[in-house]
């Protein structure tokens, strides 16, 4: 007499017909009795270890997903050929919202959600290979914040990925621990790749292209962890210049087009072996918090270290960029410094540093010859921009590299 | 006998004056809500199972301006454990149930901010019900299910739904998308506690429940004290008690406090899904910081609505807070589940709170830099 889950989803016939007695859509061809109807129980029911797994074909979602099982991997046919579209999405935050630990996404693409595309909230071991997150419409302010979002996690890895058109960044990693983001694209969002307040993350083989900024890692206050220890390498980061669409207000609203690799607040980062290029405000940026736009109110800064140290870079490739800067201030610079058809140097600092921490433990050293770093100056409103080779002449360990603990893989159960 | 007429008979007796009360398993929850016993449709009126006790709270969370009645039945001699802010703790078996409705007027549901609360004053032939959703004290922990009433029975629904109502609201008709949400979305909300993944009741902690039921005299903990459904409790002076959203006379902070308390704090706080936000508003956080004044957003994206600080003192509409209560766009509204209209009368009591908060956020002293 009862019907339990087990049998429901054993036939879909009345899970169809349980769907049927919520009245589902106003309009039925936007959320058809189909797989999509099929996913979002299979999503709701899945058992510790399921594999739902998901065909070839678009499926249209009036409503975000949600999955909170451990355990669990989707898995599509393909990035371009299983596709989540939520163009006609009315309610939910985002395209798919997971709360669980030990979960696996790969082979599919979620399109045009309202808001974030993929959010992972809190979850440890986290595997996201072969997802392809975008807004169809190109870079737009009404497009969804995130593509990749992870927060607050512990071990996850981020690869083989493709995010497009995000309005704040492409793959965001948020306040999460042990991370590695590599092998993926990250195309015409305001920030390709962000890592922010998140300890130990390896960036490394990765695209970023055509986004406002290239690669973001950065601190900010009021939030449980504080950031440190990145390794950015091995990343091809040209042509970060497609003008700031980010909604304004936000922290990468202020970030100026053409920054290809920016570093702000955090600190034990080390930069090598990129390949940096045609970035026009700077290949490389280093900035203290209070070159934010977001910047607030002194309380803040009680419990929060604005500025950027233990900083290496070195051994990257460096070429073009710095040429015409999206911002009023460096534009002053370069024609002062530089002039008409001259470029600011490939690494660009603002000079802020603490006034006590003045070793060199905590100093942003750069071995990367010819590069130049340009201090502007910019706690004094650019009085006296220079570039200084003996401040920044000295080396600091490399980092050690991430190392991600192993998926748990038991009570794996293929369900599809 | 076939299966239908099976169905039949479990229905019938589910449907006897005082059913009894069932109690089912994970994974093997019916199909009818009438079958749980804790509540069915008996003509124009709603019937509570046996031992099912009617309760209310302080400040309900807006769902869409659809109105609730709620319900909680306790397994016979068993008891719940006080706490002076947690959810309490409830023996296994527990079942509380909440059902949302509209009162409708010539046929047309009506926005409205409150009703009697009585199980006496709801004449079904005048009301659309919508869903009721249990939250199921299991062995394991809390679980979470909603049912939609059609036809005058609630069918078990797991995925969520949209139901189109047309709602008279500020004079006007008005499409609402009523979303009911799906079992994982009910966890989103009833997560209050440490662990993201444990279901907690929202309303059943001291401050929620400090009042009389229904608008009436007495206190709910005191009956349920007489009941013998609490152990143990302070004195009357000693309880939280949040604002009685109905009263008037409430102090406006406590009553703006309280409002955020419920709609935003089960997620926004120190220990909650939100916390990453940085941003706290249950009520037990004093920090200002915390409560958003002057605080710059993390990860807001269209939320921030161009605005800088969460809350600016003395302006509500340069007050990110007030925009996101008041946005229908589900990438900046929220809460981000459970509601798709926005609470006028929510936003008019924050709102006039933000402009009684003295002060001003400090600029920063240095606005050079690259951003």
């Amino acid at each position: 007499m009862h019907v339990t889950l087990r049998n429901v989803l054993g036939a879909l016939g009345t899970a169809v017909l349980l769907l049927g007695c919520g009245q589902e859509a106003a309009d039925p061809a936007v959320e058809p009795e189909d797989f999509a109807a099929t996913l979002r129980l299979q999503l709701e029911t899945a058992a510790p270890g399921a594999v739902i797994k998901v065909p070839e074909g678009v499926f249209h979602f009036q409503r975000g997903l949600s999955l909170k099982t451990d355990g669990v991997t989707i898995r599509g046919a393909g990035a371009d050929r299983s596709v989540l579209s939520f163009k006609e999405q009315i309610a939910g935050a985002e395209g798919l919202l997971v709360t669980a630990s030990d979960f696996t996404i790969e082979d599919l693409a979620i399109e045009d959600t309202a808001g974030d595309a993929l959010k992972i909230n809190g979850g440890r071991n986290i595997r996201v290979r072969g997802l392809r997150t975008a807004w169809s419409g190109g870079p737009n302010p009404d497009n969804g914040a995130y593509g990749i979002y992870p927060v607050q996690t512990e071990n996850t890895l981020i690869e083989n990925s493709v995010a497009i058109g995000a309005s704040d960044a492409g793959i965001y990693v948020g306040q999460s621990r042990n991370v590695v983001v590599r092998n993926n694209r990250a195309e015409f969002n305001v920030a390709g790749i962000e890592i922010e307040n998140t300890v130990h993350a390896d960036v490394h083989g990765n695209v970023a292209v055509n986004n406002t900024g290239g690669i973001l890692v950065f601190n900010m206050p009021d939030l449980p962890q504080r950031g440190h220890s990145t390794r950015i390498f091995d990343n091809r980061v040209v042509n970060n210049n497609t003008p700031n669409f980010g909604a304004p207000g936000s922290a990468v609203a202020g970030v100026p087009a053409g920054s290809g690799i920016l570093v702000n607040a955090n600190d034990l980062i080390e930069v090598f072996g990129n390949e940096v290029g045609d970035n026009q405000t700077a290949n490389v940026l280093i900035s203290s918090y209070f070159s934010a736009n977001y910047s607030a109110d002194r309380e803040m800064m009680e419990n929060f270290d604005p500025y950027p140290e233990t900083i290496f870079v070195h051994d990257n490739a460096f070429s073009g960029g710095g040429d015409k800067p999206d911002h009023e201030g460096l534009e002053a610079v370069r024609l002062a410094l530089y002039g008409a058809e001259g470029r600011l140097p490939d690494i660009v600092w603002d000079g802020v540093s603490h006034p006590e921490r003045t070793g060199a433990e905590h100093a942003i050293c750069v071995n990367n010859p010819p590069a130049q770093v340009l201090n502007i100056d910019g706690g004094n409103g650019y009085a006296n921009p220079a570039v200084d080779a003996e401040t920044h002449d000295c080396v600091h360990p490399s980092l050690e590299p991430v190392v991600l603990a192993e998926l748990q893989t038991t009570g794996i159960a293929e369900e599809s | 006998m076939g299966a239908a007429a099976l169905c039949w008979l479990a229905f019938l007796s589910a449907c006897a004056p005082g059913a009894e009360v069932n109690r089912f398993a994970p994974g093997e929850y019916p199909q009818r809500l009438s079958e749980w016993g804790v509540l069915q449709r008996q003509g124009d009126a709603l019937a509570l199972g046996r031992g099912v006790v009617p309760y209310d709270v302080n400040t309900p969370l807006f769902a869409d301006y659809a109105l609730k009645l709620r319900t909680v039945w306790m397994p016979p001699g068993r008891s719940a454990e006080y706490a002076d802010h947690d959810a309490y703790a409830m023996p296994v078996g527990t079942i509380i149930s909440k059902t949302f409705f509209y009162p409708l007027a010539d046929g047309v549901a009506q926005a409205q901010e409150g009703w009697s609360g009585a199980v006496a004053d709801l004449d079904l032939a005048q009301v659309r019900l919508l869903e009721t959703r249990l939250l199921i004290r299991q062995a394991d922990g809390w679980d979470a299910v909603a049912y939609v009433w059609r036809d005058g029975e609630a069918w078990l629904n797991l995925t969520g739904a949209v139901m189109a109502v047309e709602l008279a609201h500020e004079g006007a008709l008005q499409p609402v998308n009523y979303i009911v949400p799906s079992r994982n979305e009910c966890a989103s909300c009833h997560a209050a506690g440490p662990q993201p993944d444990a279901l907690l009741p929202l309303g059943i902690n001291t401050r929620q429940l400090n009042r009389g039921y229904g608008g009436g005299p007495g206190n709910q903990i005191d009956e349920w004290l007489g009941r013998g459904w609490l152990d143990n409790a302070p004195n009357a002076s000693a309880r939280a008690r949040n604002a009685d959203w109905n009263d008037a006379g409430e102090p406006l902070a406590h009553l703006a406090r309280s409002y955020l308390d419920a709609n935003c704090g089960h997620c926004h706080n120190a220990a909650g899904t939100a916390d990453h936000t940085g941003l706290w508003l249950d009520i037990r956080n004093q920090s200002f910081r915390r409560l958003g004044l002057c605080k710059p957003p993390i990860a807001a994206g269209q939320g921030t609505g161009g605005l800088r600080y969460a809350i600016a003192p003395g302006a509500p509409n340069a007050s990110m807070l007030v925009f996101r209560m008041a946005s229908n766009d589900p990438a900046a509204r929220m809460p981000e589940v459970g509601r798709t209209l926005a609470h006028q009368r929510g936003l008019a009591v924050v709102s006039a709170w933000i402009e009684s908060l003295p002060g001003e956020c400090s600029e920063p002293d240095y606005r050079g830099g690259l951003g």
